[in-house]
């Protein structure tokens, strides 16, 4: 086992909708999407943005693009078009996402 | 099967985007289709304030200036344009475009619009007849904003813009609709494909999907960006599309950026909810039968969508006063940034009260940039940072009284802590909230119409 972070084995993009913002996670080999698929639940990334994402976080799987959909509700304080904050539109969200650490078996890092 | 291509490129991803992509798309390679996405939630917003105080604007004014400086090459090369430029105010936007191409002597421009989509004078008969216009994201009845109310846009499919395409139009400029529609509408006229073959549709959607932020499919915004080459002249996308439902993202040899696997699997998932039921309204796209791949350098090959047919309702984006916000910006220097920092903020809401115009604890907004407030809770908060951007703030419904908070910011350079600058700004001033209210309606009851003339 090796600790990495997420940024070593996925790429990510995230957007707004209302007050929700999406993460996308897209694995680089299909062997670490399974392994993301297992790890990354909906319970660790909203554990993992608790201090931004004040809402539930739904999960989305696209296996045909090797990638996972995260949608963090109520994490844009009020939304794109009424909240002060800087990242009004969760721009920041899916590199935030990557920053995340974990334990991944060394035979999926070869 | 033919083996016809459609050339669709975006040359605008959101208003404010460079003026540079649509000048380089028309000059640097081949295109057919010129599309231009300008809709935010936060820009129709934005439209809406501007219409409010000069009812001649409203709309995507970049637009206006680019058609003036482009529409005598793309009649030239047969390139047609397609914007949703119009935003809260299409007539006006068709005023300015007529007249930019009549200033600059360019004869037999066909210019086509499709109305429809502005409801918000038809609301009362419509919620009379049963329409009920819940907010979509908190289930909230319509009466919590009604009397409030300053737009109400309806997201129209493809079918009227493909007419107007049929009727000749060589610009096509639409109010709201979706941002894939922009792609959906000249594949539908191109290859005549009917508008109930669903898993043609939603290749389109998907297509436009792709295309719709312009270069954050060709390089930008991507996590690996070292790989990307020659930013400044980044391409922006192009979807070669085939009759088949197939199509190739592209963009012109040449430019700078990068097409591959990577990059554009991250705009399939920019925005993104259900990836088996993208909602459109034309049809539903299942992002799950999406197959994708590299078939050269900077060509990503995309087949095999699904669709499905659209729901009975289309959605409506309304926009509702909500009250006023203010925001001004101090830079403090170290030592001690972050302590200086609240020093000063307590005493700005300090000075509120003695003005006689508290703000009350739940309307204040205090956030210091600098101290990993973009990874709140991930990256570990820096304590003292040897400089900072105090952004303070508030809401609330009296605009004349945070007009006064905007007035107690720069007093701290000289009357506050050492070390406080950046003021190039000016003194803050509020501004409206434009609430956005995501709503339903049934498409019976939506007519759009088309409307093309020669200029």
């Amino acid at each position: 086992m090796a600790k990495v972070k997420l940024m070593d084995i996925a790429i990510s993009r995230s957007g707004d909708k209302g007050d929700s913002s999406n993460v996308g996670v897209m694995a680089k080999t299909p062997e670490l999407y399974e392994f993301l698929r297992e790890k990354l639940t909906p319970e660790v990334v909203k554990d993992f943005f608790k201090e931004i994402c004040k809402g539930k976080v739904v999960r989305y799987e696209i296996p045909n693009l090797r990638a996972l959909n995260f949608i963090l509700h109520d994490s844009l304080g009020g939304g794109g078009t009424e909240t002060l904050i800087t990242d009004a539109q969760g721009k920041v969200h899916g590199l935030a996402m990557l920053h995340m650490e974990l334990e991944v078996p060394d035979k999926l890092l070869r | 099967m033919s083996d016809k291509k459609v050339l669709v490129a975006n040359a605008q991803g959101f208003w404010g985007d460079s003026m540079l992509g649509p000048l380089r798309l028309v000059e640097e390679g081949p295109i057919d289709y010129l599309t231009f996405d300008y809709l935010a939630e936060v820009t129709m917003s934005i439209m809406q304030k501007q219409k409010a105080r000069d009812p001649n604007l409203g709309y995507a004014t970049d637009f206006v200036k680019l058609v003036g400086r482009i529409a005598r090459k793309c009649k030239e090369k047969n390139i047609k344009i397609i914007a949703n430029a119009g935003g809260v105010n299409l007539k006006a936007c068709l005023a300015a475009t007529k007249k930019v191409i009549a200033d600059q002597k360019i004869a037999g421009v066909r210019i086509g619009i499709v109305e429809g989509d502005d409801i918000l004078g038809r609301l009362p008969d419509l919620i009379a007849s049963g329409e009920k216009f819940s907010n979509l994201d908190s289930g909230e009845g319509i009466e919590k904003v009604r009397d409030r109310l300053t737009s109400a846009n309806v997201y129209i499919g493809a079918k009227s813009i493909a007419d107007a395409l049929a009727q000749g139009a060589d610009i096509v400029v639409v109010g709201r609709c979706t941002d894939p529609t922009l792609a959906v509408a000249p594949l539908v006229h191109e290859f005549g494909w009917s508008m109930d073959d669903y898993d043609k549709l939603a290749a389109a959607t998907v297509m436009g999907h792709i295309l719709e932020c312009g270069p954050q499919c060709t390089g930008g915004n991507f996590t690996n960006w070292r790989e990307v080459p020659d930013l400044a002249r980044i391409g922006y996308p192009i979807g070669e599309a085939s009759a088949d439902g197939s199509f190739v993202v592209t963009k012109h040899q040449g430019t700078g950026g990068l097409v591959s696997v990577e990059t554009v699997t991250s705009q399939l998932l920019y925005e993104l909810g259900d990836p088996k039921n993208y909602l459109g309204p034309d049809c539903i796209a299942d992002f799950t039968t999406i197959q994708i791949a590299q078939e050269g350098p900077d060509r990503v090959k995309i087949q095999g969508i699904k669709g499905r047919p659209p729901t009975p309702t289309y959605k409506v984006s309304m926009a509702y006063e909500n009250g006023y916000k203010i925001l001004g910006t101090l830079c403090i220097s170290g030592p001690d940034a972050v302590d200086k920092a609240h020093w000063i903020a307590d005493a700005v809401f300090k000075r509120m009260e003695m003005h006689g115009a508290p703000i009350p604890p739940e309307m204040r907004f205090l956030e210091l940039f600098g101290t990993n407030v973009l990874y709140k809770g991930i990256a570990p908060e820096l304590k003292q940072p040897h400089e900072i951007m105090m952004r303070i703030g508030a809401k609330g419904p009296d605009r004349k009284k945070l007009d006064i908070l905007g007035t107690e910011i720069a007093p701290f350079v000289t009357g506050g802590p050492p070390g406080v600058t950046g003021l190039a700004a000016g003194r803050a001033r509020a501004s409206e909230i434009v609430g956005y209210w995501p709503a339903l309606i049934d498409k019976r009851k939506v007519k759009t119409s088309v409307t093309v003339e020669e200029v």
